[in-house]
Protein backbone atom coordinates (compact mmCIF):
# COMPACT_ATOMS: atom_id res chain seq x y z
CA UNK A 1 0.00 0.00 0.00
CA UNK A 2 0.73 3.65 -0.86
CA UNK A 3 -0.66 6.39 1.15
CA UNK A 4 -0.49 10.43 0.06
CA UNK A 5 2.56 12.37 0.12
CA UNK A 6 2.00 14.30 3.25
CA UNK A 7 0.83 10.58 5.11
CA UNK A 8 4.19 9.58 4.16
CA UNK A 9 5.76 12.04 5.31
CA UNK A 10 4.02 11.41 8.48
CA UNK A 11 5.11 8.05 8.98
CA UNK A 12 8.75 8.53 7.76
CA UNK A 13 8.62 10.94 10.81
CA UNK A 14 7.39 8.64 12.86
CA UNK A 15 9.68 6.04 12.76
CA UNK A 16 12.25 7.91 13.47
CA UNK A 17 11.97 9.07 16.74
CA UNK A 18 12.45 5.54 18.42
CA UNK A 19 15.73 3.98 19.15
CA UNK A 20 16.50 1.69 15.74
CA UNK A 21 15.70 -1.56 17.58
CA UNK A 22 12.15 -0.27 19.12
CA UNK A 23 10.63 0.42 15.53
CA UNK A 24 7.21 -1.09 16.77
CA UNK A 25 6.77 2.34 19.09
CA UNK A 26 5.29 3.41 15.84
CA UNK A 27 2.66 1.22 15.78
CA UNK A 28 -0.22 3.42 17.39
CA UNK A 29 0.09 6.43 15.98
CA UNK A 30 0.95 4.75 12.31
CA UNK A 31 -2.27 2.91 12.94
CA UNK A 32 -4.04 6.28 13.49
CA UNK A 33 -2.20 8.66 10.76
CA UNK A 34 -3.28 5.87 8.06
CA UNK A 35 -6.82 4.94 9.31
CA UNK A 36 -7.25 8.88 8.93
CA UNK A 37 -6.55 8.54 5.48
CA UNK A 38 -8.09 5.28 4.41
CA UNK A 39 -10.83 5.62 6.87
CA UNK A 40 -10.54 2.37 8.88
CA UNK A 41 -7.63 -0.29 9.85
CA UNK A 42 -8.58 -2.71 7.50
CA UNK A 43 -6.96 -6.10 6.67
CA UNK A 44 -4.97 -4.39 4.05
CA UNK A 45 -3.85 -1.54 6.42
CA UNK A 46 -2.75 -4.74 9.33
CA UNK A 47 -0.88 -6.21 6.48
CA UNK A 48 1.36 -3.31 5.70
CA UNK A 49 2.02 -2.20 9.00
CA UNK A 50 3.07 -5.50 10.01
CA UNK A 51 6.02 -4.95 6.51
CA UNK A 52 6.33 -1.76 7.90
CA UNK A 53 7.37 -2.74 11.27
CA UNK A 54 8.64 -6.36 10.74
CA UNK A 55 5.98 -7.30 13.50
CA UNK A 56 2.93 -9.88 13.10
CA UNK A 57 -0.77 -9.76 12.62
CA UNK A 58 -1.36 -10.17 16.13
CA UNK A 59 0.66 -7.68 17.63
CA UNK A 60 -1.25 -4.92 15.49
CA UNK A 61 -4.82 -7.01 16.35
CA UNK A 62 -4.46 -6.91 19.93
CA UNK A 63 -3.59 -3.24 19.59
CA UNK A 64 -6.22 -2.64 17.34
CA UNK A 65 -8.93 -4.03 19.56
CA UNK A 66 -7.51 -2.32 22.61
CA UNK A 67 -7.93 1.57 21.66
CA UNK A 68 -10.95 3.49 21.32
CA UNK A 69 -10.50 5.66 18.14
CA UNK A 70 -8.75 2.85 16.12
CA UNK A 71 -11.87 1.21 14.28
CA UNK A 72 -12.27 -1.58 11.46
CA UNK A 73 -15.18 -0.05 9.65
CA UNK A 74 -14.98 3.51 8.04
CA UNK A 75 -17.34 6.29 9.98
CA UNK A 76 -19.15 8.79 8.27
CA UNK A 77 -17.54 11.59 6.41
CA UNK A 78 -17.99 13.69 9.76
CA UNK A 79 -17.35 11.37 12.64
CA UNK A 80 -19.53 13.64 15.21
CA UNK A 81 -18.31 12.49 18.73
CA UNK A 82 -20.40 13.68 22.16
CA UNK A 83 -19.31 13.76 25.08
CA UNK A 84 -21.68 12.94 27.93
CA UNK A 85 -19.31 11.89 31.04
CA UNK A 86 -19.75 13.95 34.31
CA UNK A 87 -18.98 17.18 33.81
CA UNK A 88 -20.64 17.47 30.27
CA UNK A 89 -23.69 15.57 31.73
CA UNK A 90 -24.45 18.43 34.30
CA UNK A 91 -24.57 20.92 31.26
CA UNK A 92 -27.08 18.59 29.49
CA UNK A 93 -24.36 16.47 27.51
CA UNK A 94 -26.51 13.30 27.56
CA UNK A 95 -29.40 15.44 26.11
CA UNK A 96 -27.79 16.96 23.59
CA UNK A 97 -26.66 13.12 22.71
CA UNK A 98 -30.02 12.35 22.37
CA UNK A 99 -31.17 15.19 20.36
CA UNK A 100 -28.06 14.34 17.65
CA UNK A 101 -29.55 10.50 17.70
CA UNK A 102 -32.90 12.03 16.67
CA UNK A 103 -31.33 14.64 14.49
CA UNK A 104 -29.57 11.79 12.43
CA UNK A 105 -31.84 9.31 12.89
CA UNK A 106 -28.96 7.03 14.00
CA UNK A 107 -28.02 5.90 17.34
CA UNK A 108 -24.80 5.35 19.22
CA UNK A 109 -22.13 4.43 16.62
CA UNK A 110 -24.70 4.44 13.51
CA UNK A 111 -24.15 5.88 10.32
CA UNK A 112 -26.42 7.93 8.14
CA UNK A 113 -27.37 6.34 4.84
CA UNK A 114 -25.37 8.67 2.61
CA UNK A 115 -22.08 8.03 4.71
CA UNK A 116 -21.93 11.58 5.89
CA UNK A 117 -22.53 11.57 9.44
CA UNK A 118 -21.55 8.86 11.94
CA UNK A 119 -22.40 9.47 15.63
CA UNK A 120 -20.52 8.51 18.98
CA UNK A 121 -21.01 8.71 22.54
CA UNK A 122 -17.78 9.43 23.75
CA UNK A 123 -15.78 9.67 27.03
CA UNK A 124 -14.29 12.41 28.48
CA UNK A 125 -12.82 14.43 25.32
CA UNK A 126 -10.87 17.27 27.70
CA UNK A 127 -13.35 19.83 27.38
CA UNK A 128 -15.22 19.89 30.39
CA UNK A 129 -15.05 23.27 31.57
CA UNK A 130 -16.87 24.44 28.34
CA UNK A 131 -19.33 21.84 27.95
CA UNK A 132 -21.43 20.57 26.38
CA UNK A 133 -18.56 19.66 23.92
CA UNK A 134 -18.26 17.66 21.10
CA UNK A 135 -15.67 16.64 18.11
CA UNK A 136 -16.51 16.70 14.78
CA UNK A 137 -13.53 13.94 13.39
CA UNK A 138 -10.60 16.38 15.00
CA UNK A 139 -12.03 19.36 15.45
CA UNK A 140 -13.61 20.55 18.83
CA UNK A 141 -17.04 22.53 19.48
CA UNK A 142 -17.74 23.66 22.49
CA UNK A 143 -20.81 25.16 24.40
CA UNK A 144 -22.90 23.17 22.13
CA UNK A 145 -26.75 23.24 22.51
CA UNK A 146 -29.23 21.49 20.26
CA UNK A 147 -29.80 24.83 18.54
CA UNK A 148 -26.21 25.00 17.53
CA UNK A 149 -26.09 21.19 17.00
CA UNK A 150 -28.66 21.75 14.13
CA UNK A 151 -27.11 24.46 12.75
CA UNK A 152 -23.65 22.69 12.82
CA UNK A 153 -24.96 19.38 10.73
CA UNK A 154 -26.60 22.27 8.42
CA UNK A 155 -23.38 23.35 7.59
CA UNK A 156 -21.36 20.21 6.92
CA UNK A 157 -23.75 18.62 4.89
CA UNK A 158 -23.80 21.97 2.94
CA UNK A 159 -19.68 21.43 2.96
CA UNK A 160 -19.90 17.55 2.02
CA UNK A 161 -22.64 18.04 -0.24
CA UNK A 162 -20.35 20.57 -2.39
CA UNK A 163 -17.22 18.51 -1.38
CA UNK A 164 -18.93 15.88 -3.54
CA UNK A 165 -19.65 17.50 -6.20
CA UNK A 166 -16.80 18.88 -7.32
CA UNK B 1 -11.74 28.67 26.26
CA UNK B 2 -10.17 31.96 28.31
CA UNK B 3 -11.65 34.62 29.62
CA UNK B 4 -10.08 37.99 28.71
CA UNK B 5 -8.63 38.51 31.85
CA UNK B 6 -7.65 36.30 34.89
CA UNK B 7 -9.42 36.75 37.58
CA UNK B 8 -8.01 38.76 40.29
CA UNK B 9 -7.37 36.02 42.77
CA UNK B 10 -5.26 34.09 40.06
CA UNK B 11 -1.61 34.08 40.76
CA UNK B 12 -0.56 33.92 36.87
CA UNK B 13 2.71 32.20 36.65
CA UNK B 14 2.30 28.88 34.56
CA UNK B 15 -0.61 31.08 32.80
CA UNK B 16 1.21 34.12 32.26
CA UNK B 17 1.56 33.79 28.80
CA UNK B 18 -2.13 32.71 28.22
CA UNK B 19 -3.44 36.20 26.74
CA UNK B 20 -0.28 37.13 25.02
CA UNK B 21 -0.20 37.67 21.08
CA UNK B 22 0.88 34.59 19.35
CA UNK B 23 1.44 33.38 22.50
CA UNK B 24 2.39 29.87 21.53
CA UNK B 25 5.61 31.24 18.92
CA UNK B 26 9.01 31.35 19.90
CA UNK B 27 9.55 34.49 19.16
CA UNK B 28 6.93 35.72 22.02
CA UNK B 29 8.77 32.96 24.12
CA UNK B 30 12.36 33.83 23.88
CA UNK B 31 10.96 38.08 24.62
CA UNK B 32 9.23 36.61 28.11
CA UNK B 33 11.98 34.57 29.77
CA UNK B 34 12.03 32.25 27.56
CA UNK B 35 14.95 29.28 27.65
CA UNK B 36 16.23 31.57 30.08
CA UNK B 37 15.96 29.17 32.74
CA UNK B 38 17.34 26.51 30.67
CA UNK B 39 20.36 28.71 30.17
CA UNK B 40 20.83 28.96 34.05
CA UNK B 41 20.24 25.00 34.09
CA UNK B 42 23.14 24.56 31.75
CA UNK B 43 25.30 26.67 34.01
CA UNK B 44 24.10 24.22 37.65
CA UNK B 45 25.03 20.83 38.15
CA UNK B 46 22.53 18.17 37.79
CA UNK B 47 22.63 17.69 41.35
CA UNK B 48 22.45 21.50 41.81
CA UNK B 49 18.92 21.61 39.53
CA UNK B 50 17.46 18.63 41.39
CA UNK B 51 17.93 20.52 45.05
CA UNK B 52 16.41 23.41 43.17
CA UNK B 53 13.32 21.15 41.97
CA UNK B 54 13.21 19.39 45.54
CA UNK B 55 12.95 22.95 47.66
CA UNK B 56 10.17 24.35 45.45
CA UNK B 57 7.86 21.66 47.07
CA UNK B 58 6.40 20.88 43.76
CA UNK B 59 4.21 17.66 43.40
CA UNK B 60 3.23 15.53 40.94
CA UNK B 61 0.06 17.92 38.75
CA UNK B 62 -1.22 14.40 37.21
CA UNK B 63 -2.82 13.72 40.69
CA UNK B 64 -0.45 11.23 42.52
CA UNK B 65 0.85 14.43 44.27
CA UNK B 66 4.24 12.77 44.40
CA UNK B 67 7.80 15.21 45.00
CA UNK B 68 8.97 15.70 41.53
CA UNK B 69 12.64 16.56 42.66
CA UNK B 70 12.60 13.47 44.36
CA UNK B 71 10.71 11.35 41.36
CA UNK B 72 14.42 12.94 39.00
CA UNK B 73 16.55 11.81 41.93
CA UNK B 74 15.54 8.22 41.59
CA UNK B 75 17.29 8.21 38.44
CA UNK B 76 20.75 6.19 38.65
CA UNK B 77 22.62 9.00 36.40
CA UNK B 78 25.63 6.55 36.20
CA UNK B 79 23.62 3.76 34.83
CA UNK B 80 25.01 2.79 30.99
CA UNK B 81 21.62 2.57 29.01
CA UNK B 82 20.45 6.06 27.60
CA UNK B 83 17.96 8.28 29.90
CA UNK B 84 14.54 9.57 28.51
CA UNK B 85 12.12 12.08 29.18
CA UNK B 86 8.52 11.50 29.34
CA UNK B 87 5.62 14.10 29.16
CA UNK B 88 2.10 12.05 30.38
CA UNK B 89 -0.10 14.70 28.01
CA UNK B 90 -3.02 11.60 28.26
CA UNK B 91 -5.12 14.21 29.84
CA UNK B 92 -8.34 12.29 30.00
CA UNK B 93 -9.43 11.91 33.86
CA UNK B 94 -12.79 13.77 33.77
CA UNK B 95 -13.21 17.00 35.02
CA UNK B 96 -9.61 17.91 33.82
CA UNK B 97 -8.69 20.22 31.06
CA UNK B 98 -5.93 22.31 31.76
CA UNK B 99 -2.66 20.38 30.10
CA UNK B 100 -4.46 21.39 27.18
CA UNK B 101 -4.34 24.86 27.87
CA UNK B 102 -0.62 24.73 28.13
CA UNK B 103 0.40 23.06 25.29
CA UNK B 104 -2.09 25.36 22.94
CA UNK B 105 -1.13 28.94 24.65
CA UNK B 106 2.33 28.10 25.61
CA UNK B 107 4.08 24.74 24.36
CA UNK B 108 7.97 25.81 24.70
CA UNK B 109 6.91 26.04 28.65
CA UNK B 110 6.46 21.89 28.20
CA UNK B 111 9.99 22.05 25.82
CA UNK B 112 11.79 24.00 28.27
CA UNK B 113 10.78 21.87 31.40
CA UNK B 114 11.58 18.73 29.85
CA UNK B 115 15.01 20.44 28.61
CA UNK B 116 15.68 21.11 31.95
CA UNK B 117 15.01 17.60 33.37
CA UNK B 118 17.10 15.93 30.43
CA UNK B 119 19.81 18.52 31.89
CA UNK B 120 19.56 16.86 35.43
CA UNK B 121 19.20 12.91 34.48
CA UNK B 122 21.39 13.04 31.44
CA UNK B 123 18.82 12.45 29.05
CA UNK B 124 19.27 12.36 25.06
CA UNK B 125 15.41 12.00 24.13
CA UNK B 126 12.24 13.01 25.31
CA UNK B 127 8.39 11.95 24.05
CA UNK B 128 5.28 14.04 24.50
CA UNK B 129 2.86 11.40 25.04
CA UNK B 130 -0.62 12.52 23.85
CA UNK B 131 -3.98 11.83 23.46
CA UNK B 132 -5.50 10.75 20.24
CA UNK B 133 -8.10 13.37 20.16
CA UNK B 134 -5.85 16.27 21.07
CA UNK B 135 -4.91 15.99 17.47
CA UNK B 136 -4.96 20.49 17.02
CA UNK B 137 -2.16 19.92 19.54
CA UNK B 138 -0.20 17.70 18.36
CA UNK B 139 -0.10 20.07 15.34
CA UNK B 140 1.03 22.76 18.21
CA UNK B 141 3.48 20.76 19.50
CA UNK B 142 5.44 20.08 16.37
CA UNK B 143 5.68 23.56 15.12
CA UNK B 144 6.88 24.17 18.61
CA UNK B 145 9.40 21.82 18.25
CA UNK B 146 10.43 22.20 14.78
CA UNK B 147 10.93 26.14 15.96
CA UNK B 148 13.27 24.47 18.84
CA UNK B 149 15.63 22.96 16.79
CA UNK B 150 15.54 25.58 14.41
CA UNK B 151 17.10 28.09 16.65
CA UNK B 152 19.10 25.48 18.47
CA UNK B 153 17.51 24.62 21.65
CA UNK B 154 17.05 20.84 20.44
CA UNK B 155 18.96 18.84 18.25
CA UNK B 156 22.80 17.91 18.55
CA UNK B 157 25.52 20.13 20.85
CA UNK B 158 22.79 22.79 22.43
CA UNK B 159 24.24 26.33 22.77
CA UNK B 160 27.10 24.66 22.19
CA UNK B 161 27.04 22.90 25.53
CA UNK B 162 28.06 19.80 24.33
CA UNK B 163 23.89 18.53 24.98
CA UNK B 164 22.30 16.48 23.18
CA UNK B 165 18.24 16.38 23.04
CA UNK B 166 15.51 16.00 21.27
CA UNK B 167 11.57 15.95 21.60
CA UNK B 168 8.98 13.58 19.47
CA UNK B 169 5.49 13.96 19.79
CA UNK B 170 3.78 10.47 20.40
CA UNK B 171 -0.33 9.96 20.03
CA UNK B 172 -2.49 7.82 21.68
CA UNK B 173 -5.70 6.42 20.17
CA UNK B 174 -7.83 6.46 22.58
CA UNK B 175 -7.46 4.71 26.54
CA UNK B 176 -8.14 6.70 30.04
CA UNK B 177 -5.63 4.00 31.32
CA UNK B 178 -2.76 5.07 29.39
CA UNK B 179 -2.63 7.84 31.61
CA UNK B 180 -1.43 5.64 34.25
CA UNK B 181 2.16 6.20 33.81
CA UNK B 182 3.45 2.17 33.36
CA UNK B 183 0.04 1.93 31.15
CA UNK B 184 1.43 4.88 29.01
CA UNK B 185 4.69 3.46 28.61
CA UNK B 186 3.86 -0.15 27.46
CA UNK B 187 1.61 2.29 24.76
CA UNK B 188 4.73 4.02 23.98
CA UNK B 189 6.12 0.51 23.22
CA UNK B 190 3.71 -0.02 20.86
CA UNK B 191 1.12 -2.52 22.97
CA UNK B 192 -1.72 -2.58 24.26
CA UNK B 193 -2.16 0.36 27.82
CA UNK B 194 -1.78 -2.67 30.14
CA UNK B 195 0.34 -1.87 33.15
CA UNK B 196 3.12 -2.87 34.32
CA UNK B 197 4.06 -4.57 38.07
CA UNK B 198 6.10 -1.79 40.05
CA UNK B 199 8.76 -1.70 40.93
CA UNK B 200 10.84 -1.39 39.38
CA UNK B 201 9.69 2.12 38.92
CA UNK B 202 10.22 4.12 35.48
CA UNK B 203 13.03 5.99 37.04
CA UNK B 204 14.93 3.06 36.57
CA UNK B 205 13.24 0.92 34.30
CA UNK B 206 10.44 2.99 32.02
CA UNK B 207 10.82 4.21 28.36
CA UNK B 208 12.60 0.82 26.03
CA UNK B 209 13.52 -0.64 29.68
CA UNK B 210 15.84 2.08 30.65
CA UNK B 211 16.03 5.00 33.54
CA UNK B 212 12.89 7.69 32.63
CA UNK B 213 11.74 10.65 33.92
CA UNK B 214 7.96 10.85 33.40
CA UNK B 215 5.72 13.93 35.08
CA UNK B 216 3.06 15.64 33.91
CA UNK B 217 2.56 18.24 31.48
CA UNK B 218 1.94 20.96 34.31
CA UNK B 219 4.52 19.67 36.67
CA UNK B 220 6.81 20.03 33.59
CA UNK B 221 5.32 23.78 32.88
CA UNK B 222 6.55 24.43 36.57
CA UNK B 223 10.16 23.56 36.34
CA UNK B 224 10.97 26.52 34.25
CA UNK B 225 9.82 29.10 36.83
CA UNK B 226 11.60 27.20 39.49
CA UNK B 227 15.04 27.71 37.93
CA UNK B 228 13.89 30.96 37.35
CA UNK B 229 13.28 32.09 40.51
CA UNK B 230 14.50 29.61 42.56
CA UNK B 231 12.57 26.88 44.47
CA UNK B 232 11.63 28.86 47.16
CA UNK B 233 10.26 31.01 45.43
CA UNK B 234 7.92 28.74 44.22
CA UNK B 235 7.39 26.83 47.86
CA UNK B 236 6.26 29.80 49.27
CA UNK B 237 3.30 30.74 46.98
CA UNK B 238 1.48 27.47 48.38
CA UNK B 239 1.36 25.80 51.71
CA UNK B 240 4.22 23.50 53.79
CA UNK B 241 4.96 20.55 51.20
CA UNK B 242 2.89 21.66 48.77
CA UNK B 243 4.59 24.75 46.60
CA UNK B 244 3.60 26.69 43.90
CA UNK B 245 0.63 27.55 42.01
CA UNK B 246 -2.22 24.85 40.27
CA UNK B 247 -3.97 25.00 37.15
CA UNK B 248 -7.68 24.40 38.68
CA UNK B 249 -10.54 23.00 35.88
CA UNK B 250 -13.79 24.15 37.50
CA UNK B 251 -16.37 22.64 35.55
CA UNK B 252 -20.04 21.55 36.32
CA UNK B 253 -23.04 24.01 37.85
CA UNK B 254 -20.96 27.49 38.19
CA UNK B 255 -21.44 30.87 36.40
CA UNK B 256 -18.51 31.01 35.26
CA UNK B 257 -16.40 27.32 34.79
CA UNK B 258 -12.86 27.46 33.63
CA UNK B 259 -9.22 27.26 33.77
CA UNK B 260 -8.27 28.81 36.65
CA UNK B 261 -4.35 29.24 38.34
CA UNK B 262 -4.37 29.96 42.02
CA UNK B 263 -1.98 29.10 44.88
CA UNK B 264 -2.06 26.15 46.44
CA UNK B 265 -4.13 25.58 49.60
CA UNK B 266 -6.58 27.79 48.09
CA UNK B 267 -10.33 27.45 49.71
CA UNK B 268 -12.55 25.57 47.92
CA UNK B 269 -15.30 27.61 48.81
CA UNK B 270 -13.67 30.87 47.68
CA UNK B 271 -12.59 28.87 44.30
CA UNK B 272 -16.47 28.53 43.63
CA UNK B 273 -18.52 31.23 44.97
CA UNK B 274 -15.70 33.88 43.86
CA UNK B 275 -13.62 33.23 41.23
CA UNK B 276 -15.88 30.36 39.49
CA UNK B 277 -18.76 33.28 39.83
CA UNK B 278 -20.96 30.77 42.15
CA UNK B 279 -23.23 28.31 41.56
CA UNK B 280 -25.67 28.36 38.34
CA UNK B 281 -29.29 30.11 38.77
CA UNK B 282 -28.75 30.77 42.74
CA UNK B 283 -29.04 27.81 43.16
CA UNK B 284 -27.46 25.70 46.52
CA UNK B 285 -24.48 23.63 46.49
CA UNK B 286 -24.69 20.59 46.82
CA UNK B 287 -21.86 18.26 46.54
CA UNK B 288 -18.14 18.75 44.85
CA UNK B 289 -15.69 16.26 43.44
CA UNK B 290 -12.48 18.32 44.01
CA UNK B 291 -10.25 16.53 41.52
CA UNK B 292 -11.48 14.63 38.94
CA UNK B 293 -13.78 11.83 39.02
CA UNK B 294 -11.80 9.40 40.79
CA UNK B 295 -11.84 11.34 43.57
CA UNK B 296 -14.24 10.79 46.42
CA UNK B 297 -17.14 13.38 46.69
CA UNK B 298 -17.58 16.16 49.16
CA UNK B 299 -20.86 17.01 50.43
CA UNK B 300 -21.08 20.75 50.56
CA UNK B 301 -20.68 20.94 54.31
CA UNK B 302 -16.97 19.79 53.50
CA UNK B 303 -16.02 22.02 51.22
CA UNK B 304 -14.56 24.57 53.53
CA UNK B 305 -11.20 23.09 52.66
CA UNK B 306 -7.95 24.14 51.07
CA UNK B 307 -7.15 22.70 48.24
CA UNK B 308 -3.64 21.38 48.50
CA UNK B 309 -2.77 17.28 48.71
CA UNK B 310 -2.78 17.04 52.28
CA UNK B 311 -5.61 19.35 53.53
CA UNK B 312 -8.18 17.41 51.23
CA UNK B 313 -6.75 13.99 52.04
CA UNK B 314 -7.45 14.99 55.90
CA UNK B 315 -10.81 16.02 54.69
CA UNK B 316 -11.12 12.30 52.89
CA UNK B 317 -10.64 13.33 49.34
CA UNK B 318 -7.36 14.07 46.94
CA UNK B 319 -6.45 16.61 45.08
CA UNK B 320 -6.10 14.34 41.78
CA UNK B 321 -5.63 16.46 38.75
CA UNK B 322 -7.46 19.44 40.21
CA UNK B 323 -10.06 19.53 37.76
CA UNK B 324 -13.43 20.39 40.46
CA UNK B 325 -16.54 19.31 39.29
CA UNK B 326 -19.59 21.43 41.11
CA UNK B 327 -23.14 19.95 41.91
CA UNK B 328 -26.12 21.78 42.46
CA UNK B 329 -28.97 20.81 44.28
CA UNK B 330 -30.99 19.77 41.13
CA UNK B 331 -28.16 16.69 40.96
CA UNK B 332 -29.05 13.06 40.94
CA UNK B 333 -26.05 11.36 42.62
CA UNK B 334 -27.23 8.40 41.95
CA UNK B 335 -27.27 9.66 38.25
CA UNK B 336 -23.67 10.98 38.51
CA UNK B 337 -22.32 8.05 40.42
CA UNK B 338 -24.11 5.77 37.51
CA UNK B 339 -22.55 7.71 34.78
CA UNK B 340 -18.83 7.76 36.71
CA UNK B 341 -18.73 4.23 37.07
CA UNK B 342 -19.83 3.46 33.20
CA UNK B 343 -17.08 5.11 32.56
CA UNK B 344 -14.40 3.17 34.60
CA UNK B 345 -16.01 -0.21 33.59
CA UNK B 346 -15.68 1.25 29.88
CA UNK B 347 -11.82 2.58 30.41
CA UNK B 348 -11.04 -0.98 32.70
CA UNK B 349 -8.01 -2.76 30.51
CA UNK B 350 -9.46 -6.28 31.92
CA UNK B 351 -6.17 -7.41 32.66
CA UNK B 352 -7.03 -7.90 36.64
CA UNK B 353 -10.21 -9.33 37.94
CA UNK B 354 -11.05 -7.41 40.54
CA UNK B 355 -10.73 -3.89 38.42
CA UNK B 356 -12.68 -5.44 35.25
CA UNK B 357 -15.49 -7.06 37.39
CA UNK B 358 -15.58 -4.92 39.90
CA UNK B 359 -15.87 -1.73 37.33
CA UNK B 360 -18.54 -3.70 35.56
CA UNK B 361 -20.88 -4.96 38.62
CA UNK B 362 -20.52 -0.89 39.74
CA UNK B 363 -21.70 0.23 36.81
CA UNK B 364 -24.29 -2.48 36.32
CA UNK B 365 -25.97 -2.08 39.98
CA UNK B 366 -25.61 1.79 39.99
CA UNK B 367 -27.49 1.99 36.24
CA UNK B 368 -29.99 -0.08 37.18
CA UNK B 369 -30.47 1.81 40.68
CA UNK B 370 -30.63 5.27 38.11
CA UNK B 371 -33.42 4.01 36.28
CA UNK B 372 -35.25 2.56 39.44
CA UNK B 373 -35.00 -1.09 38.92
CA UNK B 374 -32.71 -1.36 41.76
CA UNK B 375 -33.05 -4.71 43.76
CA UNK B 376 -33.14 -4.91 47.59
CA UNK B 377 -29.39 -5.09 48.76
CA UNK B 378 -28.19 -3.41 45.98
CA UNK B 379 -26.50 -0.63 47.56
CA UNK B 380 -25.03 -3.10 49.99
CA UNK B 381 -23.24 -5.07 46.89
CA UNK B 382 -21.67 -1.20 46.00
CA UNK B 383 -20.53 -0.61 49.16
CA UNK B 384 -18.89 -4.43 49.38
CA UNK B 385 -17.88 -4.54 45.51
CA UNK B 386 -16.06 -0.87 46.09
CA UNK B 387 -14.45 -2.04 49.51
CA UNK B 388 -13.23 -5.40 47.94
CA UNK B 389 -11.79 -3.38 45.33
CA UNK B 390 -10.02 -1.30 46.81
CA UNK B 391 -6.09 -1.48 47.43
CA UNK B 392 -6.30 -5.05 45.46
CA UNK B 393 -6.10 -3.84 42.07
CA UNK B 394 -2.93 -4.09 40.16
CA UNK B 395 -3.15 -0.60 39.08
CA UNK B 396 -4.83 2.57 40.63
CA UNK B 397 -7.63 2.50 38.23
CA UNK B 398 -9.83 -0.14 40.54
CA UNK B 399 -9.01 2.63 43.39
CA UNK B 400 -9.91 5.30 40.93
CA UNK B 401 -13.48 3.58 40.53
CA UNK B 402 -14.19 2.58 43.88
CA UNK B 403 -13.24 5.72 45.48
CA UNK B 404 -16.18 7.15 43.84
CA UNK B 405 -18.80 4.74 44.41
CA UNK B 406 -18.49 4.35 47.58
CA UNK B 407 -18.41 7.98 48.86
CA UNK B 408 -21.49 8.37 46.54
CA UNK B 409 -23.45 5.77 48.32
CA UNK B 410 -21.99 6.64 51.79
CA UNK B 411 -22.93 10.61 51.72
CA UNK B 412 -25.87 10.36 50.05
CA UNK B 413 -27.47 7.34 50.90
CA UNK B 414 -30.78 8.66 51.08
CA UNK B 415 -31.16 9.33 47.61
CA UNK B 416 -30.00 5.95 47.24
CA UNK B 417 -32.47 4.27 49.11
CA UNK B 418 -35.31 7.04 47.53
CA UNK B 419 -34.59 5.08 44.44
CA UNK B 420 -34.58 1.83 45.16
CA UNK B 421 -38.02 2.36 47.54
CA UNK B 422 -39.49 3.72 44.08
CA UNK B 423 -39.80 7.03 45.57
CA UNK B 424 -39.27 10.26 43.75
CA UNK B 425 -35.70 11.12 43.55
CA UNK B 426 -35.20 14.00 46.05
CA UNK B 427 -32.84 15.76 43.43
CA UNK B 428 -35.65 15.96 40.67
CA UNK B 429 -38.03 17.10 43.15
CA UNK B 430 -35.79 20.24 44.48
CA UNK B 431 -34.98 20.16 40.23
CA UNK B 432 -38.95 20.90 39.99
CA UNK B 433 -39.61 23.47 42.63
CA UNK B 434 -36.05 24.92 41.89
Amino acid sequence: MKFSEQTEAKLARLVESYPPDHRRSALVPMLLFIQDEVGAVTPQVVEEVCARLGISPLEVEEVVSYYSMLRREPAGRYHIQICTNISCMLVGGAELFEHACRKLGIGNHGVTEDGMFSLEEVECIGACCWGPALQVNYDYHHHVTPEAFDRLIEQLRGNGLKQRGT
Amino acid sequence: MLHPEPHPAEVVLLTRRFRLRDSASIDTYLATEGYQAFRKALAMTPEEIIEEVKKSNLRGRGGAGFPTGLKWSFVPRNSPKPKYIVANADEGEPGTCKDRLLMQYDPHSLLEGMLIAARAVGARAGYIYIRGEYRYLIEILDRAIEEARRRGFLGRNILGSGMDFDVYTHSGAGSYECGEETALLESLEGKRGVPRLRPPFPATSGAFGCPTVLNNVETFCAVPPIILKGGLAFAELGTPKNGGTRLFAISGHVNRPGVYELPMGFNLLRMIHEVAGGVRGGRKLKAVIPGGSSCPVLRAEECDVAMDFDSLARAGSMLGSGGVIVMDETTCMVKAAARILRFYAHESCGFCTPCREGTRWLATVLTRLERGEGQPGDIEVVRNVARNMLGRTFCPLGDAAAMPASSFVEKFREEFEAHLEGKPCPAEEVAIHA
